[in-house]
Formats: structure tokens, C-alpha cells, sequence
């Protein structure tokens, strides 16, 4: 196989790297190091990094991509040359695809419902009777994967779910027990102190991480995740959309998507967020002028008209060069950047005009004007007087920024001017499913799993946000 | 003050072991810790205490008005009879107001920005005495007058930005008053305020204190207005009531060490030029008082039984008790200051001036309309001459608004000057690049005001105090690492820090520890010239002394000169060698210490000084009352600008600004008193 490094793959390990850059900075310096401290206290804010970091895992295994080798076709010629030069697949996958194999592969023709084992409209069946006779019959048609291990054995549905849900949670509780004991256990080495009250602190909630919101927040996601891996083997646990895909699959291609959006976009709009308002406020004069004017000008052109009218003059510049792209990946791929930056150029305004009043107030402040008496350049008194001042007003935009995101994703999907059409997203699932929901019977789950999982993630990063601001505002953890 | 024995007969309000703590964590950290006193009608306690003491905490508690975090741990305090910690909120709610109210620290923060004077009178009127209609406003003139607030007419329907600093804490206390309450609680009610405000602040309670025989609870830190305003004085330390004493008990013979030592750490004549008494050490923070007597760890005379137990009250007089195990009064430890008199030149300055300031003007344009154009001038500076010669200190005195801050940023090239030269060393400043500034910049460097602003939270402290070093390249101090720490460390064991501190960060240091690493950073790149602006005025009096004697001592060490920005007339006496007095952007008298300050003769300076109050009983000087507040520099008055103020102002005074009269070598005075 070939590995494939997408543009956007590229800025999410980018994306990685700072962060772990950023980690590094904060544990050397102390006052970074008591804010995540505080963000490591919450208990909400343990609870749903956990959860986060999950959706992340799966996000950054959707991010390595390769493209498969393809089998050597008899028809070709056979020689020692030809060897060398192989086949590569024009489908891009990645790792998470590898691992999801049956999922990806296991479609049925088309609609099903949730652990369905038939399909969920009717079609027209040619069975041929005893008799030898063929016979049209409309009935429910098996599905082709949907409970096939089953045989002709169909009521047994019921007991293999209940028994394989039992048999997860049984795990579920096993895998956590154990989890649970090794952490009291290091706990245990780390303080020197005996299993019982390590397990006592974890409990009371004295130790210095949250660890009994950490400890839950797993456990809720092994009693949900471990049955769904069960029952995902052999069943269509979120149901199949109209082409016969796996519901549960495309949810959990989203999560990529739904991060590329949420992280890329503030990745475009960070630089010029930070440097236009610093120098704005650090400057003034006409320097302020000219900045104030210009984000006046931008938030005050309706947001989704511009979003709209520059996707479509990307779509035309792809269309009009499909030399560019050498897989249908690279070119979603680079309409979901377009619209990453798109979303982070009108998103800028708000934290740059926040940043500029903070640089206002800080520039007044006494240890600026002893370094102006010092001489030091105003380079230098912007970047280690006023930028380590406002990185905590950057943190908190950034997280809080995340969501809205997410959810913007979704609706300009939904509108018709979010990603490519071919890649998978919550606004274009959900987009798919609304026409769905007039059917009857009703197609609710493509829609259901959607909501539930974007739903997760939301909440997630919104809670995260909260514990951060608390963290890192100083005027909520007082003169710190 | 054998009336005060008979008036203490009936209490308005006692408070018993009065306990408050403040949640942090898990945990309850004791702010004050089981406090009792009394207070009569028409009486005056003063809390006196240092800042984090419990003093405001206990003000607070009294109202049931504690920060979310405190709790009252026990306790009671009876007022009029009742006993408050019991009483339902609702009734709390009618005491509050009712039957005391509270007077705050900040004027410009205790009133509501966008309510009228007169809608914030309304509101306790309505609340507190059922008033309604034309009554309220009947009544509301009626305060407004009775806090001698002119035209009360026009202020009535006034927002809070439109009245001056001294005109707000007025209408504070008319809204304090309009309850009709039986006690007032004074919140360091001119801590916020310049001198001759103060004076007629305090002129005010006192007045209306005696009209209404309100009891008063005074918070403040200043042994001045102690001595001005109370009956009786309780001193706080560390949660505690030490001393509790009426007054002229108090100043005569204070028997308690802590007492003591805060009136050796007050800089006045007696101890000109020497060194100030200093506390060694800190409060001991909440969270670990010590076990005996909470002042032992830091008190000369402590002996065993101080640290092992808590010592309990004792009378030493009528009505004068302490908490001491000091049998035997102390005795006074004098300050070393009658030995360590430096000898000051006091002749004419033979030396070259190292700064010489001449004609200097700031002038900031207000702008308006479309084009913004200026419309006008706030003259900040107006043609300011100065002299200042090499390990020298010249005090710059005036009331805030008077632009002696920014004298000091003009001269640091910090602003852009309108006019004037300012020459360091005989090289002109005004007018030159960033560049040819840069090596003029490490001969003068400026101290600021408050230490929590002025040192940047997010840097170590060898950091803060190695930039000015790499920012101008200091000859000797290559870029190399190890040369710049050993630097830092010896300029941080000048200024008596340890010199690990430089791997710290500024929030784990206190108010004085914090300025003194500002004053290392100035020091490191070894400056001729230390502009200093208030920089004591953040702090209490116990550091206070230690930092005016660390910049004594550096200045022998190092023959450095200070310009001394300040409104503190007490640290002008003990510090400067000449003074120079400004109102309004422009210097009205200038002389050395013992001319100015001994004998001034501008009607101005005569006014400052009287307002000062003295921490002595005996030398309460003839108050000069200064009515009205420094008008606005953008639109001076005609002629003196003091006119107005001014008792002895004459015709000639109305219609031009007085020339320099020479009264002697080194005494200049801008009046038309003087020919």
C-alpha cells in the first residue's frame, strides 16, 4: 500500500504536534501548569476530556490515509518489470477504514432498520415453489449481512442480541474493574499509601486528577461502546442508509470531519485573530483605524452569503481542473479545507476585537511602560509582555470556539454549502436523512445517530470549555 | 476621658468573639479570629490595622455582607439590643441602612454609574423612612446641604462621572445618612482621596457625627486619622484585637510591641535622613497562624511563654487593654535614627546638575469631530523647570491631577513632550530617536506605583530583572548566561531579596517584595538617575520603612540621585533633600526640605501641609480649609491658577500668572504675594 498524506491530514498532526508543543510549554511554566491543574480538578471537565479524547482517537485513526495495493490481474502482462511498478487502488482509505473492514464493506441494497435482519421496504421476489413453479412474491427481503449468522433461524434475533449485550456488559464491567484497580493501585505507589485509602481518595475525590469522573466517564463508554462492538459484528446496529451503508460507519467517519472543521478552521483564524488585535491595540493610531474598519466591514457582511458565494467559486475552480486531484478523496478533501478556511475568515472578528481591547488595557499597565523605559523593542514587548497575557483569553476562545463549529458544519451542509457532497459528514447525513423523515413508515435512525453522536461530542467540548475558562480566567480563580 | 466611662454605659453595638473564616477548598481559613469590642453613640472606634489584618472582613460581618466564601463561625454582635447574627434577612435587610450603614473605600465604584445622585437617595429614602414624591426630594436637598454639597438643586438629577472624587464620597455619605442609621462604618473612607480632600472629608464626618451622635466604626490604616477622628482605638493584628485603648491613652503611651513598632516605622522629622524602624517579616498568612501570640515571630521582645501560648487581655489602664505577656511596659525602642543621620549637604548645589529639566511641556490635544481635530489642549505639564544633582533626591509633591506622574513619564521620554528640554548628563532627550535613546536609557530608570502592576506575572523574576540588562546591551554583562545570573543575583542580595528567587514568579511574593524586585530591575542597569513614582503608597507602613530605607541605603551605596514623585509629605521629610510643590502642571514652590517645608510661603503648599494629619496628638496643626478640588488642567483658571482656592488671592492674582519670586538661593515661589 501507498500511504496518502492529505492536505488536511497534514494540519491535523500539525494540530497535534502544537498541541503537545503547547503541553510541554505549560508543564515548564508554573502558572500554566496550576491552570491545567484546576482543569484537571474539575470533574465535569475530566469527564468529558475523556469522552473528548476518544472521539479524537477515532478522528486522528480517520486522519492516517493510504491507498491498497491492488490485486495483480491475470490479464496483465507478467514480467519482472511490471513488478516493480504496482497497482494502486484509486479509493483512499485510512487506518480506521482497515479497521472497520466489515462494516465498510457489508452494505446492503438499501434501507434496513436499526439490528434489522430483513430490509425495510418491500420488493418483488421470485421464489420458486415446491412444485417446481416460479412464484412472484413481495415480501420483506433478508438482508444479505443483517444477521446472516442466524441462518434461516430468524426469532432467535432477539436472544442472540440480549445475549451478546450481556456478554459485552459483562466484559464492559471487567475491563473497567480492572482499569479502576490499576489506577488505585498507581495511586497507591505514587503516594504510598494502601489500596484502601487510594481507593478511598479516588472516591472522595481528593487526589489531584478528578480520577472518579475520569473512572465514570469510561465506564459509560465501555457499557455503550463494548455492546455496540459486539453487535456491530454481525448486525447493523445504526440500521443502513439508502444505498445500503452502514449507519454506524458513517457516524463514525463524521467524527473526522466534524474535528477537521472544528480545529482546522481555528487554526486559519488564530494568526490573524492574535496579530491583527495585538497590533491594533498595541499601536493604536491609524493602525487601529485600519483594522477596526476592516472587521467592522467583514461581521457585518452576512456570513452565510459569503461562506456561500465562495464554496461555489471553489466547486467551479475543482471542476474546472480535475487534473489537480488524483483520487475523488483529495478532492473533497480540499473542498472541506476550502471551506475550514472560508468559515475561519469571517470567524476571526470576534476574538480579534476581543484581543484588541485586552491589549488596550494591558498596554497601560505599568510593566509595559518599565520595558519601553528599558528600551526593548516593541517586538519583543509584544511577544513576552502582551502575548503570554492573552493566552488565556486564545485557550478559551479556542475551545468554546470549537463547538459552534461543529454545529455550523452541520447546518451549511445541511443548506447545501458545507463539505463535498461525497464526504461523509453530520450535515450530510443529516441532509440525506430529511427527506427520509416524511416516509412511512419513517427513517429515523440515519438522523437519531447523528443527533446522538454529534450530540456528545458538543456537549463534550462545551463542558471541557466551561472547566477551562474557569481554569484559566483570572478573574474567576482570583489574583493568580 | 473620664466622659467616655460614662457614656460607655450604654453600647450601640458590642460585638463577642466574633469569628470569620473564608472557605478555600476544602478547608475554612480563620480571617478573624474571636474579636470583641463595644461602640457608643456618639462615639468613634477606630480599627487600625494593616492591610490583611480581618479589619474589613469584621466591617463586612457586622452587616452580614461577607464575599460568598466567608462564614461566620461564631459569635455575636448585639446591636441596639438585638442580636444580628440571629435576625432574619428580611429584618437584616431594614438594619442595613437602617440602623448602620456603610460608607466604602472607592467613591468611584460605590456609586451606581448610571443612576442620578438623586434616584440613590431615593432608594434608601423609600426603603428605610416610607418617603414618597416631593418628601424625597425635600429630604434629598436637605442631605445633599447637610454634606455641604453646593448647588444641591443641580446635583440631584447628576450622574456619579459628572462629580468630582471628593464630591462622590460626599453624596456616598448623604446616601449613608439617609437611613437616619444610629451607626455609621467608615470603610477607609479617604484611603482613595487626596490630602486636602481628606481634611474635609474628615472635617464632615466629624460634623455630622456630632450633630446626629451617631456611633462611628473607623477601618482605616493611617495613624493620622486615628489621631484626627477617634475616641477609642482598637489595633488589629493577624485576626486579632492586640490593644484596645481611648485615645490619648493610646498616643501617649501605646503599650503593646506591634503598636509600637507601627508609629517607630512612620518617617518624620525626628528620624530625617536615618533609618525607619521596620517589622521584620510578614502577617503570618491564614493558613498558618502561628500557635501562641501571633505578633511573636516577628517581635524583639518575644520570650517563651509567647510562643507557646495565646496571651489573654489585660487591663493597664482605664479602659486601656492589651494582649501582651509583657509584664512590664516595654521599653521604647528608640530608632537608631539619632546616630545615623547622614550628613546632608544643605548649601546651594555646587555639583553639575545630572538632570536638568527646563521649561518642559505635555500637552495632550483633545480631539473632536469627523477630522478629529484639535479643538484644545490639556496642559498636563506647563513649562516645568527642575535640577537634580547626582546623589540627590528631589520631591515632587502635589495632589493626583497635578501631572507630576507625568513629569516623570515626560522625562523618561515615556510620552511625547510638547516643549522644554530635559538633559541627562548635559545630553539633550527631547526630540531624539528610540535609537540614540537607547544608551541614555540605562542612566535613568523609573520605580512604579503599585508592585502588582508594574512586574508582568508571567515572567520568572531573574527574567523581569535581566531584559533591561539584554534590552540595552549592559557593558560587562555579555549575553551569556552564567555572567547575567551572576548579575541578577548580586542586584537581588542588594535590594536584601534571596537571589533564588530569581526562578520565581511574581504572585509569590508580597506587596514589598514585589517592589523591591522593581527596584532591582531599575538597579540592574545601574542608573544614575531612579525616577520614583509613589512607590510606597501601596504599601503598608511597616513595609513602607523598609523600602524608604532600602532606597536611603542604595543611595549611599551608590550615589544614586531619585526623583521622588509623591503626595506623602511625611516621606518627603524624611527622604528629599529638595521639594518642589506642583499645582496644575506647573511647580508654584520650590526649595530644599527645611524651606519649604518649615516655611512655605505659596498659600498652597501652607494649605497641603496643614491638611496633612498628624499621627501625634500634640502637633495638630491649624487646619487651612481648601475649599473646591483641583480644577481641570484642559480649562485652567484665569490668571494663578490657584486663585479660586485661594484665601489671600487679590485682583492682580485673577488676571495673571505670578513670575518667580527668588526668596532665597534655593527658594523660588510663583505668587503675587511675593514681589
Amino acid at each position: 500500500m501507498a500511504p496518502v498524506v492529505l492536505w488536511s491530514d497534514g494540519l491535523i498532526w500539525l494540530l497535534v504536534l502544537a498541541a503537545s508543543v503547547l503541553g510541554w510549554l505549560s508543564r515548564r511554566n508554573p502558572l500554566w501548569r496550576a491552570a491545567w491543574q484546576r482543569v484537571g480538578r474539575s470533574r465535569s471537565g475530566m469527564a468529558s476530556a475523556t469522552v473528548l479524547l476518544v472521539f479524537v482517537c477515532i478522528g486522528l485513526l480517520d486522519s492516517l490515509h493510504y491507498r491498497p495495493r491492488l490485486e495483480e490481474s491475470a490479464g496483465r502482462g507478467v514480467g519482472t518489470a511490471s513488478e516493480k511498478t504496482a497497482v494502486y487502488s484509486v479509493e483512499v482509505l485510512s487506518l480506521l477504514d482497515f479497521l472497520l473492514t466489515p462494516l465498510r464493506t457489508r452494505t446492503e441494497k438499501t434501507y434496513s432498520e436499526p439490528l434489522a435482519t430483513r430490509a425495510h421496504a418491500k420488493e418483488s421476489i421470485k421464489v420458486r415453489d415446491a412444485d417446481g413453479q416460479l412464484r412472484q412474491s413481495r415480501e420483506y427481503p433478508r438482508l444479505k449481512h443483517g444477521g446472516a449468522h442466524l441462518g434461516a433461524d430468524e426469532a432467535r434475533r432477539d436472544a442472540d442480541v440480549a445475549e451478546r449485550v450481556l456478554r459485552a456488559l459483562g466484559l464492559a464491567m471487567l475491563v473497567w474493574w480492572s482499569l479502576a484497580a490499576a489506577t488505585a493501585a498507581l495511586l497507591a505507589r505514587r503516594q504510598h499509601c494502601s489500596h484502601r485509602q487510594a481507593w478511598r481518595r479516588i472516591w472522595h475525590n481528593e487526589s489531584d486528577l478528578a480520577c472518579n469522573a475520569v473512572l465514570a466517564a469510561i465506564a459509560g463508554l465501555l457499557l455503550c461502546g463494548l455492546p455496540l462492538a459486539m453487535l456491530a459484528t454481525d448486525y447493523h446496529v445504526f440500521g443502513t442508509d439508502k444505498v445500503g451503508q452502514d449507519v454506524l460507519y458513517q457516524v463514525l467517519k463524521s467524527i473526522r470531519t466534524a474535528l477537521v472543521i472544528g480545529l482546522v478552521t481555528t487554526l486559519v483564524m488564530l494568526p490573524v485573530a492574535i496579530f491583527l488585535g495585538v497590533v491594533a491595540g498595541y499601536f493604536r493610531g491609524w493602525v487601529d483605524d485600519l483594522i477596526q474598519y476592516l472587521y467592522t466591514t467583514l461581521s457585518s457582511i452576512p456570513g452565510v452569503l459569503l461562506i456561500a458565494a465562495a464554496v461555489l467559486m471553489m466547486q467551479v475552480l475543482i471542476d474546472t481542473h480535475p487534473q489537480w486531484f488524483a483520487t475523488a478523496a483529495e478532492r473533497a478533501d480540499l473542498r472541506l479545507l476550502a471551506l475550514c478556511f472560508i468559515l475561519g475568515v469571517t470567524s476571526w472578528t470576534g476574538l480579534c476585537r476581543l484581543l484588541r481591547g485586552e491589549t488596550l488595557k494591558l498596554r497601560e499597565l505599568e510593566y509595559i511602560q518599565a520595558a519601553q523605559a528599558f528600551g526593548v523593542s516593541d517586538l519583543r514587548i509584544i511577544a513576552r509582555h502582551i502575548f503570554p497575557n492573552l493566552m488565556h483569553i486564545v485557550i478559551i476562545a479556542l475551545v468554546m470556539d470549537f463547538s459552534s463549529l461543529v454545529l455550523a458544519e452541520a447546518v451549511l451542509s445541511y443548506v447545501g454549502i458545507g463539505v463535498d457532497p461525497t464526504m461523509i459528514s453530520f450535515g450530510t447525513m443529516i441532509n440525506n436523512a430529511r427527506l427520509e423523515l416524511a416516509r412511512e413508515p419513517m427513517v429515523w435512525w440515519s438522523l437519531a445517530a447523528a443527533f446522538v453522536f454529534m450530540f456528545t461530542l458538543v456537549l463534550a467540548a462545551n463542558l471541557l470549555a466551561d472547566a477551562v475558562r474557569d481554569a484559566f480566567d483570572p478573574r474567576l480563580t482570583g489574583s493568580a | 476621658m473620664s466622659q467616655e466611662a460614662t457614656v460607655n454605659e450604654e453600647h450601640l453595638l458590642e460585638v463577642r468573639d466574633l469569628s470569620i473564616a473564608f472557605a478555600s477548598g476544602r478547608s475554612l481559613l480563620a480571617a478573624v479570629d474571636g474579636i470583641g469590642f463595644a461602640v457608643a453613640a456618639g462615639e468613634t472606634l477606630a480599627l487600625l490595622g494593616e492591610s490583611g489584618c480581618g479589619k474589613s472582613a469584621t466591617a463586612l460581618a457586622l452587616l452580614r455582607l461577607l464575599p460568598t466564601a466567608g462564614r461566620i463561625l461564631g459569635g455575636e454582635v448585639s446591636f441596639a439590643g438585638r442580636d444580628l447574627l440571629r435576625l432574619p434577612e428580611a429584618e437584616m435587610r431594614g438594619v442595613r441602612g437602617g440602623g448602620m450603614a456603610m460608607i466604602f473605600q472607592e467613591p468611584a465604584t460605590s456609586l451606581n454609574p448610571v443612576l442620578t445622585v438623586g434616584r440613590q437617595l431615593a432608594e434608601v429614602l423609600e426603603r428605610h423612612l416610607g418617603l414618597a414624591g416631593q418628601a424625597i426630594r425635600a429630604r434629598s436637598l436637605e442631605l445633599l446641604t447637610a454634606v455641604g454639597i453646593a448647588d444641591p438643586e443641580r446635583r440631584l438629577g447628576e450622574y456619579p462621572f459628572q462629580l468630582s472624587g471628593g464630591m462622590k464620597q460626599r453624596v456616598m455619605i448623604a446616601v449613608a445618612l439617609a437611613g437616619q442609621p444610629r451607626l455609621l462604618i467608615a470603610d477607609e473612607p479617604t484611603t482613595a482621596l487626596d490630602v486636602t480632600i481628606q481634611a474635609q472629608i474628615l472635617e464632615l464626618l466629624r460634623r455630622v457625627q456630632a450633630e446626629r451622635a451617631m456611633g462611628m466604626l473607623l477601618i482605616t490604616h493611617d495613624l493620622g486619622v486615628v489621631a484626627q477622628m477617634a475616641t477609642r482605638v482598637g489595633v488589629m493584628y493577624a485576626g486579632e484585637i492586640v490593644e484596645e485603648a481611648p485615645r490619648a491613652a493610646f498616643f501617649a503611651s501605646p503599650r503593646h510591641p506591634y503598636t509600637h513598632k507601627l508609629f517607630a516605622a512612620l518617617p518624620d522629622l525626628a528620624r530625617r535622613g536615618g533609618r525607619l524602624e521596620t517589622i521584620p517579616g510578614q502577617v503570618p498568612p491564614l493558613s498558618a497562624m502561628p500557635g501562641g501570640c501571633r505578633f511573636a515571630a516577628r517581635c524583639a521582645h518575644a520570650w517563651d511563654l509567647c510562643r507557646q501560648e495565646a496571651p489573654q487581655w489585660r487591663e493597664v489602664g482605664p479602659d486601656h487593654r492589651v494582649r501582651c505577656h509583657l509584664d512590664d511596659e516595654p521599653e521604647r525602642v528608640r530608632s537608631t535614627g539619632s546616630e545615623a543621620v547622614i550628613a546632608r549637604a544643605t548649601g546651594p548645589l555646587a555639583a553639575p546638575a545630572l538632570l536638568a529639566v527646563a521649561d518642559l511641556c505635555v500637552h495632550f490635544p483633545i480631539r473632536r469631530g469627523i477630522l478629529q481635530r484639535p479643538v484644545g489642549y490639556v496642559r498636563a505639564v506647563d513649562g516645568v523647570s527642575l535640577e537634580l544633582a547626582r546623589g540627590r533626591t528631589l520631591a515632587l509633591v502635589g495632589e493626583s491631577g497635578c501631572g507630576k506622574t507625568t513629569v516623570g513619564k515626560a522625562i523618561l521620554q515615556l510620552l511625547p513632550t510638547s516643549g522644554g528640554s530635559v538633559r541627562l548628563l548635559g545630553q539633550e532627550l527631547v526630540g531624539q530617536s528610540r535609537r540614540e535613546l537607547r544608551p541614555l536609557r540605562r542612566r535613568l530608570q523609573m520605580i512604579f506605583q503599585d508592585p502588582f502592576a508594574s512586574l508582568n506575572p508571567r515572567m520568572a523574576i531573574g527574567e523581569i530583572i535581566g531584559e533591561g540588562m539584554r534590552a540595552l546591551a549592559m557593558p560587562g554583562t555579555h549575553p551569556q548566561r552564567p555572567e547575567r545570573a551572576a548579575a541578577i543575583a548580586a542586584v537581588l542580595q542588594q535590594v536584601g531579596l534571596d537571589p533564588a528567587a530569581a526562578g520565581r514568579y511574581p504572585h509569590e511574593f508580597s506587596g514589598g517584595q514585589r517592589q523591591r524586585i522593581a527596584i532591582a530591575r531599575a538597579l540592574a542597569v545601574q542608573p544614575d538617575l531612579v525616577i520614583c513614582d509613589e512607590p510606597t503608597s501601596a504599601l503598608d507602613v511597616s513595609v513602607q520603612a523598609q523600602i524608604l530605607n532600602l532606597l536611603s541605603d542604595l543611595q549611599v551605596d551608590l550615589g544614586l540621585a531619585y526623583l521622588f514623585i509623591t503626595h506623602n509629605f511625611a516621606v518627603v521629610d524624611h527622604l528629599a533633600h529638595a521639594v518642589a510643590v506642583m499645582y496644575l502642571g506647573r511647580i508654584v514652590e520650590q526649595g530644599t526640605v527645611d524651606e519649604v517645608l518649615r516655611s512655605p510661603q505659596h498659600p498652597y503648599t501652607r494649605a497641603l501641609l496643614s491638611a496633612v494629619p498628624s499621627p501625634r496628638l500634640e502637633a495638630q496643626p491649624e487646619f487651612i480649609r481648601l475649599p473646591g478640588e483641583i480644577p481641570s488642567p484642559a480649562n485652567p483658571p484665569g490668571g494663578c491658577h490657584f486663585h479660586p482656592r485661594c484665601r489671600q488671592a487679590s485682583a492682580p492674582c485673577r488676571e495673571r500668572y505670578p513670575g518667580t519670586s527668588t526668596l532665597s538661593a534655593t527658594h523660588t515661589v510663583r505668587c503675587h504675594l511675593y514681589p
